[in-house]
């Protein structure tokens, strides 16, 4: 049952060729039996799944069945569920338990949708490797000395394995595409606004954006029209209608304009990553697709203008992690200055602090204008340049990453090297763009993704350039040898 | 700047006003803004500053503080912008507080003040913005811990800004009062100092005539208007005094004590925290459209200045009385009443201004929990045009009235306080009073007329003490008259 698609698993519940029962009981016991080589999940909540497993086959038979219904997905750790640990991947919510669940969650349960548990990420979502898990670093299913990329790094090496045929992930700077990309598994960040981000713990709250991964596009569809639409307790939700996503995903490419941005193959980029999605914009031109050169002079400031922006709003995000209401609280503290800052040396990981002493510096009186200003008309300028190319084109691709998995600990103490791996996927978290990853071969026997960014609210047609390029494709059926 | 010079000296004083807006609910959460009930029992998720929640803005808290602004002449920002100032706070939940820094939702206006002296000055607001409240901290009662109430947390607050125009403590009160009047005529804020749902911060400095400005200190915890004026008359003399023994003025936050009339010293601004602003990425802009501000202007109620106006318009009053019984909504709500039910606004007029004034005030009471009703003392003032009492028994029945003994007329029926109107009677005690007064008598009579009007006024004691005060005053002096003419 594990190597099926979400859209055939859902087929065969319909069908009742299996029961949810059964379904979920393979997948725990796959988790069960091989996560400890993973480390993807934080928290497995199987008497709940199997709970929500006899609800779902009640309604199957009662001729129910909604978009999830019966199907196990698992939750990043970052949306809150309520009487489930939330951890965030931190010490400091190591104890947490919400009363409240996401959005994102509910809008899937709603339809129907199984949680198998939550998946490990880099902590406050704040990482490339998913090395900065209080909970362990999460490994790569397609070679465990490798990295699964982050910060969804869990989400994405539990769909390689087959240990979940479904998750959710979030996307700031890449935290989607890159590990979905790493992982050979297909991963959508949608445009910002498109997914609620209520009950979603923020990093850097006009980045973050919800969306599904899963190991096809038709199944990101599924997962995605389930989770988008608008919400009222998120005011920077767009009212927008929800389009038919899987009606989509079948359109032809007959004149579709791929736009080719020549800073996503930089000279320095190795070249069989390349090829790699130069080969799969072919596929597509076979198909129909048009391939136009277009520029994106901008981009080049997008990693150092994140890297103001996004530790800034981190900063002030991770201010309420204090000691006093919840999460982590030091050991006898002397009074209240000894409170915050033992609560918070303790509870925060490296990377974190790194981020909040980065942001916070950016924000200081005297320092505004040079950083966080100057990184706000950057912003401007890549959308900008964004816009003025999708005069031209419907859709850009590129590689998502400059590098397939790379080795555990490689760059741990290589903070820039870090940051570069979401050279290309940043800039769309800049402009708000929806973007996937899907996989497109093997680079030295590891998974390559090739990224395929629309305009505005347009996760219709990419969704449907992707379909259509695994209807041609095998590389999304590839199972890592060791979990077949 | 200022009007007028103390001991040589310049006073320079401009003022930050936080307004609690009358909302049902908080500024970015559903939960309720009422006061007085358990600790927490109106702090939600968002109040909280649980992780992953997001705030939603009140739409009723966007159209007060427009309201407010147009109430000032304002220009009313067609987009604000909302930021967090951050800094650590146990009582603030979020580790920063959402406000309006660069683009508020209320830019420059002007309020205008009456003085005592019948002199107008007008006051420049700078700007006004919105906000959010903080929790409180609770320091009593946890064993040398501190508890912490997040029912505050999250009240939304308009904080005016003012230019420090005003030069001493009589003009920063007037000013003071003015917005109070505004707001609470608006029906924006109740008003209610003593809760701190009107908090008035004061910035103070001075300087000789020409110098540029001197260093300024703000001080806190003003909770009323007698407060405000004490406080800023004592500030002004510690800061004369500092510069006048070669010292200097250091910039800082003090702390005002009402009960001791003292101050101290808050914090420096060596203290001050790097708040760190920036646009709050959870909220978009807030956009005011045209048609929102015409429907919003021609909703404002009348407002202080007109209802001054209208007052000497319609009730004959004088400016300076008109200010002062339009200077507060509870006021001007309480005159109108008494001024209606006792059918003479003059009379209403001096009752509200002159009895119930310095009752309230020699009580610390507010005229909104008067003991006196606005309809009882229109009762009252009935009473007393229609001859039934004196002014001197209308005194004791607003003092009985005033002690919970009942209504007015109730009161006079027990007490038997009805003036005698009975000539026949009175002409009898009249009489007595004669006869028992023969020195008296001869004395009066070998007086002069100017001397007799005088002398007069031991006969009328005498006839009113007989009668208890409740004899005609007048009628009596008619019948002395007649009956001691020689």
């Amino acid at each position: 049952m594990h190597d099926k698609t979400l859209t055939e698993l859902r087929a065969g519940l319909q069908a009742k060729d299996f029961s949810a029962r059964e379904l979920t009981e393979h997948f725990l016991g796959r988790i069960q039996a091989r996560d400890g080589e993973l480390n993807s999940f934080v928290t497995v909540t199987g008497e709940q799944a199997l709970a929500q497993a006899d609800a779902a086959d009640q309604a199957i038979a009662a001729g129910d069945q909604r978009l999830l219904t019966g199907l196990p997905i698992a939750h990043k750790d970052i949306f809150c569920t309520e009487g489930v640990r939330t951890s965030c991947g931190s010490r400091m919510l190591d104890n947490f338990i919400a009363p409240y669940t996401a959005t994102v969650v509910d809008n899937m349960a709603r339809e129907g949708a199984i949680m198998l548990g939550k998946t490990n990420m880099d902590e406050f979502a704040m990482g490339s490797s998913n090395e900065t898990s209080f909970y362990g670093p999460v490994r790569n299913p397609w070679d465990t000395e490798r990295v699964p990329g982050g910060s969804s790094g869990g989400a994405a090496a539990c769909l390689a394995a087959r240990l979940a045929p479904g998750a959710t992930g979030t996307d700031t700077g890449g935290s989607i595409r890159q590990p979905a990309a790493l992982n050979g598994v297909t991963g959508l960040k949608p445009t910002y606004g498109r997914v609620s981000r209520w009950g979603m713990i923020a990093f850097a709250s006009s980045l973050d954006q919800a969306g599904p991964l899963g190991l096809s596009a038709a199944d990101c569809a599924l997962m995605l029209q389930a989770m988008a639409g608008h919400d009222d307790k998120d005011s920077t939700c767009l009212n927008e209608p929800v389009d038919d996503y899987l009606g989509a995903l079948e359109q032809n490419l007959d004149g579709l304009r791929i736009g080719v941005p020549e800073e996503f193959f930089p000279d320095n980029l190795d070249g069989a990553i390349a090829d790699n999605a130069r080969d799969a914009m072919r596929e597509l031109e076979k198909q129909g697709a048009k391939l136009v050169k277009v520029s994106l002079p901008s981009i080049k400031l997008s990693v150092p203008a994140y890297y103001v922006i996004a530790p800034a709003e981190a900063s002030s995000n991770l201010s309420r992690f204090d000691g006093v209401r919840f999460g982590y609280r030091c050991e006898a503290p002397k009074d209240l200055e000894d409170l915050y800052k033992r609560s918070r040396s303790e509870g925060f990981g490296a990377e974190v602090k790194r981020r909040i002493l980065v942001g916070t510096y950016a924000l200081s009186a005297g320092y505004y204008d040079a950083y966080y200003k100057r990184a706000q008309q950057v912003r401007r300028l890549i959308r900008d340049d964004f816009a003025r190319a999708f005069k031209e084109v419907d859709v850009l691709m590129g590689p998502t990453s400059p590098e397939t998995a790379f080795k555990l600990g490689a760059k741990a103490d290589d903070p820039v090297n870090m940051y570069m791996a979401d050279v290309f996927t940043i800039a769309v978290n800049l402009a708000g763009l929806p973007a996937l990853s899907m996989p497109s071969g093997f680079v030295d026997g590891l998974p390559a993704g090739t990224q395929v960014i629309g305009n505005y609210f347009q996760e219709g047609r990419i969704l449907n350039v992707a379909h259509r390029y695994q209807m041609a494709t095998d590389w999304h059926q590839r199972i890592p040898g060791a979990f077949q | 700047m200022s009007s007028s010079l103390h001991n040589g000296w310049e006073v320079v004083i401009g003022l930050e006003v936080h307004v609690q807006l009358a909302t049902r609910s908080k500024i970015f959460s559903g939960a309720s803004t009422a006061t007085g009930d358990a600790p927490n029992s109106h702090a939600s998720l968002i109040d909280l500053g649980m992780p992953g929640t997001l705030p939603v803005v009140n739409k009723e808290a966007i159209r007060n503080a427009v309201r407010f602004g147009l109430a000032i002449n304002a220009d009313i920002g067609r987009r604000s912008v909302f930021e967090r100032k951050n800094y650590f706070y146990p009582d603030l939940p979020k580790g920063y507080q959402t406000t309006q820094l660069a683009e508020p939702i209320v830019g420059a206006g002007e309020v205008v003040i009456q003085l005592e002296d019948g002199r107008e000055k007008t006051v420049r607001i700078h700007h006004a913005h919105l906000e959010e409240d903080a929790g409180k901290s609770l320091h009593e009662d946890f064993h040398g811990q501190t508890g912490i109430d997040l029912n505050r947390a999250g009240t939304p607050l308009i904080e005016i800004v003012s230019e420090p125009d005003m030069g001493n403590a009589e003009e920063a009160v007037a000013f003071a009062r003015k917005l109070h009047a505004i707001v609470t005529s608006l029906g924006v804020c109740d008003g209610d100092m003593s809760q701190g749902n009107m908090r008035f911060d004061v910035n103070i400095s001075v300087r000789r005539p020409g110098e540029p400005l001197g260093t300024r200190t703000e001080t806190k915890n003003l909770n009323s208007f007698r407060f405000m004026e004490k406080a800023i008359k004592l500030e002004v003399e510690r800061q004369i005094d500092v510069l006048e023994d070669g010292g200097k003025i250091v910039q800082e936050t003090r702390l005002y004590n009402g009960e001791t009339n003292t101050a101290r010293s808050m914090r420096t601004k060596e203290d001050a925290n790097d708040y760190r602003y920036f646009p709050c990425p959870d909220l978009l802009p807030v956009l005011v459209s045209e048609e929102e501000i015409d429907t919003l202007r021609a909703e404002l109620p009348e407002l202080p200045d007109a209802r001054q106006a209208r007052y000497v318009e319609q009730y004959q009053l004088s400016d300076y009385d008109a200010g002062l019984l339009s200077g507060s909504i509870a006021t001007a709500r309480y005159f109108e009443a008494a001024a209606q039910h006792g059918g003479d606004a003059k009379l209403a007029a001096n009752w509200v201004m002159g009895e119930l004034a310095a009752r309230l005030n020699s009580e610390d009471k507010d005229i909104a929990d008067s003991p006196v009703s606005a309809e009882q003392l229109g009762q009252l003032i009935l009473r007393l045009k229609d001859g039934t009492i004196s002014s001197k028994i209308a005194k004791q029945v607003f003092e009985a009235c005033w002690n919970g003994e009942g209504d007015p007329d109730a009161i006079i029926e027990a007490k038997g306080l009805k003036q005698m109107s009975d000539t026949g009677e009175l002409e009898k005690i009249v009489d007595q009073v004669i006869a028992d007064s023969p020195a008296q008598v001869e004395d009066y009579r070998s007086a002069d007329d100017a001397k007799r009007k005088k002398k007069i006024g031991y006969f009328v004691g005498q006839v009113m003490k007989a009668t208890q005060g409740k004899a005609n005053p007048q009628q009596v002096n008619q019948l002395l008259q007649q009956k001691l003419a020689p």
